[in-house]
């Protein structure tokens, strides 16, 4: 027997080595440590009444057995007014304030809300502004445009330590979700929508991120390394990727978008302008409306009767990607044609990356407008409560730059 | 890897007036499924030549399938949710050895077309085709007798049910040996499941399969709500109803409640992949969000329907084995109907990645918080049963216990879940899947498990093994601890679920601890098998004559086991909660005579025949034969009209014959000295 | 004996007991129509969320005919006041009574049917069909199963009368045309939603 346990003890540093690799709790980015702190909070408050819920089980389990003679029996006991209250107000105490952390913290940490910190001790400098990468998940990649620097990369993002980056997410095909556990969480990334999620790297390191959604055949392949370099690393990188020769235009994005796993990493030094915005509103292909067009053309009540001509065969069959065929008892696939000329499209597409005012102020209801609160609420934005239980993310070493792994030693 | 083989099919197979896209490449052709096909047919043949040997084919059809009595179509729901449990852990199993070798460049023995197919069976089977007919099964044996009555208010409704969510199940089957299954996940979120991206039968066997086993399951859950509403026996107030009664009742208002949903929502994705409408498309103003929505909407309260009736079995079983009354009935129901209507308005926290703003997310976030109050009441509730008690660990109590232990663990990391910027790092995570787990396997399974071993003895006339009961319950408790608490880690690493091949070696070690309680489970079931058997083997040395083994405290104990056609021979009446308790308390005596003629349902083979019809129906709809479907559908229909035709549908069994039946066990009854 | 205790509660009743058959029925059509009223709940709110989505092409007002639709309203809402006499007929036993009012009803039905048919057809036939736009979708569906609902009911409107003309008024025929009545009436109650929310709203967005 205890050689058999001797042998098992092989185990315990194998164990060990993988609980070092806790993402999620030891996360690179304060996003994400953000989101750990209320994990934490959350799961401290419940095991104030799930411990001594699971001892009692225990205890009364073991005393009122029949075999023991001395427990007290009160067969008809079954009403205490008193207790019935504490039954009742216990969780619900508990659960009131888990909710005011939920709400807080939900409002604090809403993806769209562009980042005010970048870690516990430092606000985001007022002349910052995020780096903004747009994402689309392809079959089954990630393309990663950088709009700023005109370049663009597939299974590859490399962005800079301790400058917020705002992804814009969207998909060609299918529901995808996008997700960095060391850095900001996830969101997913939609087909003809666009989603936002604010982020940050605290430390240098590469990291793993994926597609968590899943997709299809190749989603388990659907996997990229997040590297965080410090700035000027990332001017090196920008510039190195911009000398290259590939160019991502319609055409070849279209070329991209087609179905493959297991991509290696690849880098553009050109995009066409205004690519993303098309792959938003799945118009990349020539000819085919443009969603913002067409909605806008909705709202105005439509086209009329003669709407109904305004129909043409597909000009490229996204959906024959996959093998497939017309619905049997529909008709074959069309598209609708759009009205616009390139030109006016690309002037929409210009016009709508200046906000315009909203008819109606939605800015409270996308959790921008909550300011960070003070009291004890204030524990999940800027304070350091949590210390005693986590290393503080930013005291990390940043040195190691070959595997971020390595980085959660200290744990 | 070339695309064209992913799904190992043709772009465009060819289709035939007769036989529709059936062809001879529909048969797969990888080896695990061929030998899977021929071990199960050469299974079903042995087993078919065995009744016919045994001449057992009338027996089945006269005493079984074609009956209304609400206690065989319980008895024959339990064995259809155990025969899916075994298929539903095939693929469990399937999983865990494919995760536990694809690591590092190894691409397992599975590839992705057939391991997508398994895990999105996995999750149907194990909740449509499992724990569904498991919870119909429960209510329909427990429910008429604890309320005192002799059937459900509509018999044959209730056989038509049962043999339609056979119908579903049989369809979902077919897919493993007849072309493939859907490989989308358990809930065929569009554009994937639409017919641009899932182009084959998968999909098609997945909806039609449900909502064959829908209709099925939306007529039980009429037919049980109103049999509660009307059936009652005299006294038997609405607080006076057994709490699982109660909680039938709930789950029955959720089913009613609910389910139209899922069937008008796969109606829609239907007619996007048959017809080609604009509901869940990426284009042409489709919107696959609405799909999400709607799915959720069902698919929460779902959730509540798998799991009160359980959370009933425990109130029954530990103030049985307590030997004392419910702690807190009263806010026990009020706690059952708490959650029932809070159940509706949370069904968004299982996306709340999807980019709703802050305060939806936190607005449901916070319901989603509210309903563990009244949840936790409820444990408060067995907690104080058992304080003061006299508790008997028999089977029933030790899984309740268990469940109690694991299901507060559960219970926690979904509140977790619930909080949206915790769900934003562990949404899609291996930890959503170690809770879901968590709290169907330590609630519906660990409550399954206690319900059979406490109603198993009323069912059959003689009580279970309790040796192998207790490996049964060892292994899987431990078991399941073993296979889940390494996906919690896993989860806390950033791991997702679904995946099929991983590159970090280092977590293999922990896919390795799970594929090793896996393996515990499956001695767990293995042994709840045996259990089974010695249980019949021995069944004249575990007969229990009195009808009431554990000491009970409800109307189903009052009553002989296993209980005449008819229930009981005098309508009982009401005059507290724990109405046999107080009966016995007052020592009552059986009335003896004069014994009347009693009024019952008789058998009828349409349920089988529109079932049948049916699944002929969806199967030719998979397949695109569409003389057959439009054949069959009319056959449905023309069978329906002709089975109005029959006024005839009740009989009376004659006072005699009652007589014969209560003299025996008046006999037996004193012959036990009771 | 423990019967001879004046405190012991009776336990057992021992009169004939008996529930008069059918005396669920009523209540669980009841549910079952609720059911069934979700069904088009959700159709609702899947108009409601894709009623403007035109996909760049025509929008109600291009499509619908107010007359026509105004004439099949008529049509479903006369029809289920005949079958309100068919059912007085039935309280008063007359059986020849009942038949009349419901082969009217069923005309009633059929005529309505034939004009959304006819509906359909021209809509089709201009080039929206259900699968032009995510409007069109929502609008066919909608209201091609309150038409797939009318002919069910209409199916066994023909049965009942088949069978209330070979077997008379008996109670389970009774019990069946109330069921019927509820459906009937129920459908109408949808169409008011119907006449409402898709054409009246559609026409005057």
């Amino acid at each position: 027997m205890r050689r058999v346990l001797s042998r098992l003890f092989w185990i315990v540093p194998v164990l060990m080595l993988g609980a070092c690799k806790l993402e999620v709790l030891a996360p690179s980015g304060y996003v994400a440590a953000q989101q750990r702190d209320l994990l934490v909070i959350s799961t401290l408050l419940m095991l104030i009444i799930i411990l001594p819920v699971m001892a009692l089980t225990i205890y009364f389990a073991l005393r009122y057995r029949a075999s023991n003679e001395r427990a007290s029996y009160s067969p008809d006991w079954d009403h205490s007014t008193k207790l019935e209250l504490v039954i009742w107000a216990l969780p619900l105490m508990i659960i009131i304030a888990l909710g005011a952390l939920t709400w807080v913290g939900t409002h604090l940490l809403d993806p769209y809300r562009p980042i005010s910190r970048i870690d516990a001790e430092t606000e985001v400098p007022e002349d910052v502004d995020p780096l903004e990468v747009q994402v689309v998940a392809l079959d089954w990649k990630w393309l990663f445009i950088y709009p700023e620097q005109g370049v663009a990369a597939v299974n590859e993002l490399v962005v800079p330590v301790d400058r917020p980056v705002l992804f814009s997410l969207t998909s060609s095909s299918v529901m995808n979700a996008f997700y960095i556990p060391a850095m900001a969480g996830m969101v997913y990334a939609m087909p003809g929508m666009e989603t936002s999620l604010y982020g940050v790297f605290n430390s240098a390191g590469t990291f793993q991120g994926m597609a968590s959604h899943y997709s299809g055949a190749g989603f388990s392949q659907m996997r990229f390394d997040a590297t965080a370099v410090d700035e000027a690393g990332f001017e090196e990188w920008v510039a190195e990727t911009q000398s290259g020769e590939d160019r991502l235009d319609r055409l070849s994005y279209l070329q991209l978008e087609e179905p493959s796993i297991a991509v290696p990493p690849a880098t553009y030094a050109g995009v066409e302008p205004y690519l993303f915005d098309r792959a938003v509103n799945m118009c990349v292909e020539e000819g085919k409306i443009c969603m913002a067009e067409m909605m806008a053309i909705d709202a105005e009540g439509g086209t009329g009767l003669a709407g109904t001509m305004n129909v043409a065969s597909l000009t490229y069959d996204k959906y024959q990607r996959r093998g497939s065929r017309a619905p049997v008892l529909g008709w074959e696939p069309f598209q609708v044609t759009g009205f616009c000329t390139p030109e006016d499209t690309a002037l929409m597409f210009a016009s709508a990356d200046e906000p315009s005012a909203a008819p109606i102020d939605l800015t409270r209801l996308r959790g921008r407008a909550v300011d960070a609160p003070a009291g004890p609420l204030s524990l999940i934005e800027g304070s350091r409560a949590l210390t005693w239980l986590m290393p503080p993310t930013n005291e990390r070493a940043e040195a190691d730059t070959t595997g971020g792994m390595a980085a959660d030693e200290t744990l | 890897m070339a695309v064209e083989d992913l799904a190992g099919l043709p772009a465009v197979p060819e289709t035939s007036f007769l036989l529709g896209r059936l062809t001879w490449q529909a048969i797969p052709h990888e080896p695990i499924v061929v030998v899977t096909a021929i071990v199960v047919a050469l299974g079903g043949i042995g087993l078919l030549a065995l009744l016919t040997k045994f001449r057992l084919w009338g027996y089945l059809w006269h005493e079984w399938f074609t009956t209304v009595d609400h206690k065989k179509i319980g008895i024959m729901y339990m064995i259809l949710g155990t025969v899916m449990l075994v298929r539903g852990f095939a693929d469990a199993i399937m999983m865990r050895l494919q995760q536990v070798m694809a690591f590092g460049g190894n691409d397992g023995y599975l590839n992705s077309h057939h391991y997508d197919q398994i895990f999105t069976a996995h999750g149907v089977i194990m909740i449509f085709f499992v724990a569904m007919p498991f919870v119909t099964g429960l209510m329909n044996y427990v429910v008429p007798l604890q309320i005192g009555a002799r059937d459900v208010s509509f018999p044959f409704l209730n056989n038509f049910s049962f043999w339609m969510t056979v119908g579903g199940a049989v369809i979902i089957m077919a897919s493993l040996f007849v072309g493939e299954f859907a490989q989308t996940g358990w809930l065929a979120f569009p554009p994937l499941s639409g017919i641009g991206y899932s182009p084959y039968v998968g999909v098609d066997y997945y909806i039609w399969g449900l909502q064959v086993a829908g209709v099925g399951t939306t007529l039980s859950g009429i037919n049980l709500l109103v049999t509660i509403v009307k059936m009652r026996a005299p006294g038997m107030t609405m607080m006076r109803m057994p709490i699982f009664t109660w909680t039938s009742l709930c789950t029955n208002v959720l089913i009613v409640a609910s389910f139209p949903v899922l069937t008008m929502t796969l109606i829609l994705l239907t007619l996007d992949r048959y017809v080609g409408t604009n509901f869940f498309t990426n284009d042409l103003g489709g919107n696959p969000m609405m799909y999400i929505n709607l799915i959720w909407i069902w698919g929460h309260p779902e959730v509540y329907i798998l799991i009160l009736p359980l959370f009933g079995v425990f109130s029954e079983v530990t103030a049985t084995f307590c030997g004392k009354r419910l702690f807190g009935y009263t806010s026990m129901v009020y706690a059952t109907v708490c959650i029932t209507i809070l159940s509706y308005v949370v069904w968004l926290h299982h996306f709340f990645t999807m980019g709703s703003g802050a305060s939806v997310n936190s607005f449901f976030g916070i319901t989603t918080m509210v309903i563990s109050v009244p949840t936790g009441a409820k444990i408060f509730n067995w907690l104080f049963t058992m304080y003061r008690g006299r508790i008997r660990f028999e089977l029933p109590m030790m899984w309740t216990v268990a469940f109690m232990l694991t299901f507060v663990i559960g219970g926690m990391t979904g509140v977790l879940l619930a909080v949206p910027p915790a769900d934003f790092v562990l949404h899609n995570s291996l930890f959503l899947v170690a809770h879901f787990h968590n709290v169907i396997i330590g609630g519906v399974l660990f409550g399954m498990f206690a319900a059979i071993n406490y109603w198993y003895p009323k069912a059959f006339g003689y009580t279970l093994n309790r040796f192998w009961g207790l490996v049964s319950f060892w292994f899987w408790v431990v078991g399941f601890w073993v296979a889940f608490a390494p996906l919690y880690v896993l989860g806390l690493m950033g791991v997702t679920r679904r995946m099929r091949v991983f590159d970090d070696p280092s977590l293999q070690i922990w896919f390795g601890i799970a594929a090793f309680g896996a393996v515990l489970v499956a001695i767990g079931i293995a042994a709840f098998f045996v259990q089974i058997g010695v249980s019949i083997w021995h069944r004249k040395a575990y007969r229990d004559v009195t009808g009431d083994p554990w000491d009970g405290r409800t109307l189903e104990w009052a009553t002989s086991s296993p209980p005449p056609a008819y229930n009981f021979a005098f309508t009982p009446v009401t005059h507290g909660i724990d109405t046999w308790w107080e009966m016995k308390a007052h020592g009552q005596t059986r009335p003896a005579a004069p014994y009347l003629p009693i009024h019952m349902p008789s058998g009828t083979g349409t349920g089988v025949v529109l079932a049948g019809l049916a699944t002929v129906c969806g199967m030719a709809m998979v397949w695109y034969i569409w003389w057959l479907a439009v054949l069959s559908f009319a056959g449905l229909i023309g069978a329906a009209i002709y089975h109005t035709f029959n006024y005839n549908r009740d009989f009376h069994i004659p006072a005699d014959a009652v007589a014969r039946v209560e003299t025996a066990r008046n006999r037996a009854l004193d012959a036990a000295g009771v | 004996m423990s019967m001879a205790e004046p405190t012991t509660p009776s336990f057992w009743d021992t009169d004939p007991h008996h529930h008069p058959e059918g005396a669920s029925t009523s209540l669980g059509f009841w549910v079952y129509l609720m059911s069934d009223c979700l069904m088009f709940a959700v159709l609702f709110a899947v108009y409601g969320v894709l009623g403007g989505s035109y996909a760049a092409g025509p929008g109600p007002q291009d499509l619908f005919d107010l007359e026509l639709v105004a004439i099949n309203t008529a049509l479903l809402l006369f029809s289920s006041i005949t079958y309100g006499f068919a059912m007085l007929g039935m309280v008063k036993g007359r059986k020849g009574e009942v038949l009349t009012w419901l082969g009217i009803t069923l005309i009633f039905g059929a005529a309505f049917l034939c004009v959304e048919m006819y509906e359909f057809y021209h809509l089709i036939h201009e080039g929206a069909g259900p699968q032009r736009s995510g409007f069109l979708s929502a609008f066919f569906v909608l209201v091609g199963t309150h038409g797939l609902h009318v002919a069910f009911g209409s199916l066994w409107l023909i049965t009942l009368m088949v069978q209330v003309s070979r077997y008379g008024l008996i109670e389970a025929n009774k019990r069946r045309l109330s069921c019927l009545s509820m459906f009937w009436h129920f459908l109408d109650v949808i169409w008011i939603g119907v006449f409402t929310f898709v054409y009246l709203l559609g026409m005057i967005q």
